[in-house]
């Protein structure tokens, strides 16, 4: 493992020529498709798309994390270290402690046979060489951080004495234990009641400020997208269709996918009863996709030259990038 | 939780009680009676034994006298072995029983988890099928199969150990593989299905994201939660194994309780068949009453009070 270089340009993460496949029964079936992007130090960046995208496969992939039939080649590099396939204790000393990941269900990501004592302490003997006591400490400073109450007491507690929210709590603070420069959240809130996500948007926004760590967020939510990324990447079959900041992703989409998305989002300010709109047609098989782009099927705008050949996400200036054979699209209303 | 403890033994009184008294009648309802023999006792002979163990009482006046007796730990005289007692008889043959049961107990559990988990950790590959596929013979081919199969081989063609006996440890060799053998099959398929299935879960996919070493992950994350099925499945086992081996002692004859269980029933040894009875009844309720202890020690979603 080479040092890593701490230079001021230099991303968080480094995702390039990424592809995961999952071997079935049935064949392979091609998860994430040829997808690059970086995460700048302190960034947050959104990623979207609906179940079957291959949003959370990303990340699987980079943390090493794969159901056993899933192999994931191409490039993962986190400061500047390669660690796509890169043997397992190797990958331990980064995942953990430079880069962390909390999950979409707090009910059964935290070990219930475990006290959360336990299974915070392990963590930082593990990665810091903490002793026990020291480790216990610094878990409690960590609980307090994310606003537990009772911290000092509750550290011995066991997962089930912990509510929904406050088990994401706790598995924020895990997370957090090392001081992780990138935190990686796969749908954090979709498992919790409303006021709940609010809550913990809220907590993750505000430890981002203090600690100034970069956030992957997976989301199918585009409205937690809007309040907290600084810039979002919309996948579609696998593959990224629509890059760009979150300012303009909303203002002006530039694939019909991120367009079809933003229309079927529920809105308040619109007087009278309109029908929801919502995306015709079924998400691709991603055991067989089908020739050209992968949304033809679903998109109102498909021409010829849509089933013929698959659009490559192209840079259209200013930061955004897509992969649509359409002239750009104009502003939504 | 000692209070849960004693509340728990208390409530296995009326299980025993009930135990007592249906194998009571049962044994009673049995044709024949404990001084049938092929040559006819004189009659006045068997009224005179008749009378001396009270078996021309009415059935309710033996029964309470039984009850009394084992009020007081007594479990009266053995019909078949004059001047023996029953107590005696089960002080002799129990130990003999427990001794071959725990042995094979503890060798289900090392063989039995150890190829579980290594099974799941090797999943669909050759190891994993020749563990399966072995467990699935031991679950189907009986271990009164197994054991003549056994005695078969080692004992005659191959001479290494003796056919029956005991006293000597190479006497317990083939006793306790016969009795292991269909544990360690069901033992490792249990621990294969669980550990398989905690490998999937959601805590464990945290554990390896925290970048813990693979070793703690294995065992104080996955192998932990995967044992809590064996516990379970131990209790009634245990009790199983100590209570069954009865066919096992007598294919390798063996002087064990299941042996005075079987020649007192044939022999209508009626305080014989009682105590045993009674001894294996107890034997199951205690057994189940230690995994449910040990499993709230492991789980601790599960807390008696």
């Amino acid at each position: 493992m080479t040092t890593p270089q701490f230079s001021a340009m230099e991303p968080v993460l480094e995702v390039a020529g990424l592809n995961t496949l999952f071997a079935t029964p049935e064949g392979d079936v091609r998860a994430v498709s040829d997808v690059a992007f970086a995460i700048a130090r302190g960034e947050t960046l959104g990623i979207v798309g609906e179940s079957g995208s291959g949003k959370s496969q990303i990340f699987m992939s980079v943390m090493g994390l794969l159901a056993r039939n899933g192999r994931a080649s191409g490039s993962v590099r986190v400061t500047g270290t390669e660690i796509l396939n890169a043997p397992v204790a190797e990958l331990n000393r980064v995942r953990g402690a430079r880069m962390s990941m909390i999950f979409q269900d707090p009910m059964t990501s935290l070990n219930p046979y475990l006290t959360v004592r336990r299974q915070m302490t392990e963590v930082l003997m593990t990665h810091k060489g903490l002793g026990e006591e020291a480790a216990a400490q610094a878990s409690i400073e960590m609980l307090e951080r994310v606003q537990i109450p009772e911290a000092g007491r509750r550290i011995g507690m066991y997962p089930h004495e912990f509510s929904g929210g406050m088990r994401q709590r706790v598995m924020i603070a895990m997370a957090l234990l090392c001081g992780p420069e990138l935190l990686i959240a796969d749908e954090p809130t979709t498992a919790l009641d409303v006021t709940v996500q609010a809550q913990i948007l809220d907590l993750l926004m505000q430890l981002k400020r203090d600690t100034g760590m970069a956030i992957a967020l997976i989301t199918h939510d585009l409205g937690v997208i809007a309040g907290l990324a600084d810039r979002v990447i919309v996948m579609y079959g696998g593959r990224i269709v629509e890059q760009a900041p979150v300012r303009d992703i909303f203002r002006r989409p530039q694939h019909p996918y991120t367009e079809g998305l933003l229309k079927s989002m529920p809105r308040l300010d619109e007087h009278g009863v309109t029908r929801l709109q919502t995306i015709g047609g079924q998400p691709p098989n991603l055991q067989n996709l089908p020739s050209g782009c992968a949304f033809r099927d679903r998109c109102a705008y498909a021409f010829d030259l849509c089933a013929a050949e698959r659009p490559d996400l192209t840079s259209l200036g200013e930061g955004r990038a897509r992969a649509c054979h359409l002239p750009q699209l104009g502003e939504v209303a | 939780m000692l209070s849960y403890f004693i509340r728990r033994l208390a409530g296995a009184i009326p299980t025993l009680f009930l135990i007592i008294a249906v194998s009571f009648v049962l044994v009673r309802l049995a044709p024949g009676g404990p001084f049938d023999k092929e040559r006819k006792v004189p009659a006045t002979v068997e009224a005179k034994l008749i009378e001396k163990y009270h078996l021309d009482e009415p059935l309710p006046q033996q029964f309470a006298r039984y009850v009394a007796g084992l009020a007081q730990g007594d479990f009266g005289p053995s019909f078949k072995y004059p001047d023996r007692s029953v107590s005696e008889l089960i002080g002799i043959g129990f130990p003999v029983s427990l001794t071959l049961g725990l042995s094979a107990i503890a060798l289900a559990l090392a063989a039995g988890i150890g190829l579980g988990i290594w099974a799941a950790l090797r999943q669909n590959t050759w190891i994993d099928y020749l563990c399966v596929g072995t467990a699935m013979l031991g679950i189907a081919i009986p271990n009164y199969v197994f054991a003549p199969l056994m005695t078969l081989v080692f004992g005659l063609m191959l001479g290494w150990l003796p056919v029956n006996g005991w006293g000597e440890p190479r006497h317990m060799v083939l006793p306790i593989l016969a009795l292991a053998i269909p544990q360690v099959a069901t033992i490792t398929r249990l621990t294969r299905a669980s550990m398989l299935e905690v490998l999937n879960s959601n805590f464990v996919r945290t554990a390896r994201a925290k970048g813990l070493p693979e070793m703690v992950t294995l065992l104080r994350h996955t192998i932990r939660a995967a044992l809590l099925p064996v516990v379970s499945y131990l209790g009634p086992a245990v009790a199983n194994i100590v209570t069954g081996s009865v066919i096992i002692e007598e294919i390798f004859r063996i002087p064990g309780i299941g042996r005075y269980f079987v020649q007192g029933a044939i022999n209508r040894d009626y305080t014989m068949v009682l105590g045993v009875t009674i001894l294996f009844g107890a034997l199951i309720i205690l057994c189940n009453l230690i995994a449910d202890l040990c499993y709230s020690l492991l789980d601790p979603k599960v807390r008696y009070d």
